[in-house]
């Protein structure tokens, strides 16, 4: 498996399945963990660096935590393949441009990536469509007990696995959840989305905006604290509390469209499409915005003629670096987004 | 083009909504009353910094924190400050004077771990310990070129290591 082979396909969390994905995208959970014996990297010479990452690459390619992974060592990768593995969620931005000896091991499927010498030596995460925070547990924390077994990991009485930033001390897990709230927003209630999470401290924040307005009706919710509470507790906050709250929130108001303004609900559904099947120049970013109503549309079964798998590949693969791989070539700005309305014209013809 | 915000008809408008439904079409508004309309949420979150430094403004006493460094792996307090991030873990114990209080306040008043725990915690506390120490002695010895203690160094990293 190399990077090129990842570009033409789309990873198992953009299959569009799993509990409640009608509104949930996807969920991830990741662990926080340093080698015991080793200093953090804040302070790691550019040797000690280079042996953490080999350290970790060759227990985590030699067990079952990676022994069918694919094997990224991101310093020796190219910027465009670097872009490709940010817009696959795979690995964060800081890590794809952050400087010196760094990796990421990614499963064949791409639901399991290991970040090596990120923020901390290592962080375990793993990646599904829908709502599925049980599942990630059980896999990342037997990832976890896998590699404890050749490996000593950074661990204290009181504060539990230590890491390089305090914010993350305890349990060392950040779960997050993506959501796709459309009606709220359109039904101007979005804050009560904002509400239910700051009455449970989790963070919630729009994905890939660069102002104050989320893109695409994306939102991100994530624990902001891990110490003082088990890792189950954590996960049971999301999974049986704010998730199935706000999932209910938006069906809602999606029945709400249908039932008091459902000229205008299709008025946006269609328009979005005529845009985005005629428009000779479009950027990422509108791209984005236009095929959110049509995820909502397929959803209730007011839009027939794609699947959300083909939505999702259609969303990843116009974003910069995937649509430049699969065109074969570096193509500056505009040239991106006439190739990148050729391509939704292509893909998107009735 | 520069629009004034149409709900308090002062701020500037930043937030520019084409659709709501069912009634309005366009939607011109600052930041704080898009937020009241319901139609974004706004970023509350407190980086770890922001934290720090609200800390340190609001409890006295704090200000000697600055010459607070790690034995171990060197980082100062100061530079935890900028960085955001610790040096090694000896940090926990070398700045506990203040971090202990950051801790509790970053985690909503917890103050002590009570998830997972390694199978082999009482082990790897022992020679994460240990090891930090020695493989720190052992630069310095290479780096003062004294070869013979190096090696013996060496030779302990290892027998700890192959426990
Ligand atoms: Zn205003
Ligand atoms: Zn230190």
């Amino acid at each position: 498996m190399t990077i090129d082979e990842l570009t033409g396909k789309t990873g198992e969390w953009l299959r569009g399945v799993g509990p409640m994905s009608d509104v949930v995208i996807s969920s991830r959970i990741r662990l926080a963990r340093n080698l015991a014996d080793r200093p953090f990297l804040p302070t790691a010479s550019a040797t000690e660096r280079t042996e953490i990452y080999r350290c970790l690459a060759d227990t985590i390619t030699s067990t079952s935590a990676g022994s069918d992974a694919l094997l990224v060592d991101i310093e020796q990768t190219d910027t465009l393949d670097r872009e490709v593995l940010v817009e696959r969620h795979l690995v964060s931005r800081q890590h794809a441009n952050s400087d010196g000896s760094r990796g990421v091991t990614i499963s064949p499927n791409e639901t399991r990536a290991l970040m090596i010498n990120e923020e901390d030596h290592l962080r375990i995460q793993a990646l599904r469509s829908g709502l599925e925070l049980d599942a990630l547990w059980a896999e990342v924390n037997g990832v976890d007990d896998t590699l404890a077994e050749h490996l000593a990991f950074a661990f204290d009485r009181k504060f539990g696995y230590l890491t390089a930033c305090p914010t993350n001390v305890g349990t060392g897990i950040r779960v997050s959840v993506m959501l796709h709230l459309p009606a709220l927003k359109l039904t101007k209630e979005i804050e009560r989305v904002a509400r239910a999470a700051r009455d449970m401290h989790l963070a919630v924040r729009g994905m890939h905006g660069e102002g104050t307005d989320a893109v695409g009706d994306l939102y991100q919710l994530s624990n902001q604290t891990t110490l003082g509470k088990t890792e189950e507790e954590i996960i049971g906050v999301f999974s049986e509390t704010i998730v199935p709250k706000i999932v209910e929130y938006e069906r809602t108001a999606r029945d709400s469209l249908v039932e008091h303004s459902p000229y205008q609900l299709d008025d946006k559904i269609w328009r979005a499409y005529g845009v985005l099947v005629n428009a000779r120049r479009i950027s990422s970013e509108e791209t984005q915005s236009l095929l959110s109503p049509i995820r909502m549309a397929i959803h209730m079964e007011r839009f027939t003629s794609m699947s959300v798998a083909a939505l999702n590949e259609l969303l990843l693969h116009t974003q910069p670096a995937h649509l430049q791989k699969l065109h074969g070539k570096t193509l500056e700005g505009e040239q991106r987004d006439i190739v990148r309305a050729e391509y939704l014209r292509s893909r998107l013809a009735l | 083009m520069s629009l004034v915000c149409q709900r308090c008809q002062q701020s500037k408008a930043t937030v520019h909504i084409t659709d709501t439904l069912p009634d309005k079409r366009e939607l011109h508004l600052c930041e704080d009353c898009a937020e009241k309309e319901g139609v974004i949420i706004k970023q509350h979150h407190q980086s770890t910094n922001e934290i720090l430094q609200q800390l340190i403004k609001h409890k006295t006493g704090l200000g000697a924190s600055d010459d607070l460094a790690c034995p171990n792996c060197g980082m100062t307090f100061r530079e935890f400050q900028l960085k955001g991030q610790l040096g090694c873990s000896h940090d926990y114990e070398a700045f506990k004077k203040v971090l202990d209080q950051l801790i509790e306040r970053a985690h909503e008043g917890a103050t002590h771990h009570v998830g997972k725990v390694p199978a082999k915690a009482d082990e790897t506390v022992r020679r994460q310990a240990g090891l930090l120490r020695l493989r720190r002695e052992l630069q310095e010895a290479i780096e003062q070129e004294n070869y013979e203690h190096a090696a013996r160094v060496r030779d302990q990293i290892q027998a700890l290591e192959s426990v």
